[in-house]
């Protein structure tokens, strides 16, 4: 094993789709081009910092997930008061082609519960990485997944 | 019977194009805001394919690519010795490759580059520094480079440097010859050494 840190350009390349779907999950596919720019900004700037050895899938997305939560705090304050209980969620940012209805199912659930279900049902983490990426216990994360889960069979299948 | 919602949720969101887009958007933005410490671009030349890399200081990396020496395995070297906040970025190279085209097609004679040293012990640079005051065209001995560093004995340690110059064609290493004819060696072969100095002997001559 390599003791010191891929090429940053390496480390991009390796988590970028997966980055900016999370993000694009997260924000919607309009705001993910700036919280991906922000992320990975970030990212370089500590990135000489990072363990050699350490979790750097759930570190990038730990990044991504805070660039995600000011992403939508400061749409929060620029929503005009009467409209600011449409804006909490996704709600408004354009659907992708695929599935507009699970897209906005999707969007409705709360931040956490909506990172918690990509983390484990798209990107296929266990819970102790998507635990670390919401920055909560095992059993938070756990519960999160499923009912992030629940509550998309409900309104979609 | 319930659609498979996780199948659904992974055709879902954002594509890989709209990815790659915003990691190139990315990648400019850190060039500008000058976040990135090494930049590194390929280039194609009449002596193979080169590696080339620069620091703010200036070009730091000048590496021939081929089986022994992959694209990775140099980005990894330079991760290890210089910084790992590397990043592609072929436009901020554009100087370095225009001067190498020119040099190539005989129009160039000389470089007029910033070089970082970093990668050189004092010795080496002192080594190199000196091949780099071989004119055009010309060659000198290893023995010669090494009286010029100030070590008139240390020809071999001479021959070490320049077998590990990290920046040769710009730091022309190919101009230092053996003692009585022979051509030495080259690090990147010696049939690359021969193609520079067939180069510039027909240019200097024309």
């Amino acid at each position: 094993m390599s003791k010191s840190l891929p090429p940053f350009q390496a480390f991009l390349d390796g988590h970028r789709v997966e980055v900016f779907r999370f993000l694009a999950s997260m924000v919607g596919p309009d705001e993910a081009d700036d919280c991906f720019q922000e992320t990975f900004i970030a990212a370089l700037a500590a990135y000489p910092r990072l363990r050699p050895g350490s979790n750097a899938r759930a570190w990038i997305l730990t990044i991504a997930r805070h660039k995600a939560i000011d992403a939508v705090r400061a749409r929060e304050r620029r929503a005009v008061p009467d409209e600011g209980a449409a804006t909490t969620a996704v709600a408004g940012t354009a659907a992708p082609a695929e599935d507009p209805e699970l897209w906005q199912a999707v969007g409705a659930l709360p931040p956490k519960q909506r990172a918690a279900l990509y983390l484990r049902y798209v990107a296929d983490m266990p819970h102790r990485d998507v635990a670390q990426v919401l920055e909560c216990s095992e059993d938070a994360a756990r519960r999160s997944a499923h009912e992030g889960i629940t509550k998309l069979r409900e309104v979609w299948a | 019977m319930t659609r498979d919602i996780e199948g659904a949720l992974k055709a879902t969101g954002g594509s890989a194009e709209g990815a790659a887009r915003a990691a190139s958007a990315f990648a400019r933005r850190a060039v500008d805001e000058g976040l990135v410490d090494v930049t590194y671009a390929r280039t194609d030349s009449p002596v193979g394919r080169l590696l080339l890399a620069t620091t703010p200081r200036g070009l730091v990396r000048v590496a021939y690519l081929n089986q022994a020496h992959s694209e990775e395995t140099v980005l990894e070297r330079l991760s290890a010795r210089v910084s790992p906040r590397i990043l592609e970025a072929p436009a901020h190279l554009d100087p370095v490759r225009r001067q190498l085209q020119e040099y190539f097609e005989g129009s160039r004679r000389s470089f007029a580059l910033e070089l970082d040293w970093m990668l050189m012990g004092p010795f080496s640079r002192r080594v190199l520094e000196r091949t780099s005051a071989i004119p055009y065209g010309e060659r000198a001995t290893y023995a010669e480079v090494a009286a010029d560093a100030g070590s008139p004995r240390a020809s071999r340690a001479a021959g070490n440097a320049l077998g590990a110059n990290p920046i040769p064609i710009v730091c022309p290493c190919h101009r230092v010859v053996a003692t009585g004819g022979g051509l030495g060696g080259y690090t990147g072969g010696l049939d690359r050494k021969l193609a520079l100095l067939a180069i510039e002997e027909r240019v200097a001559t024309s």
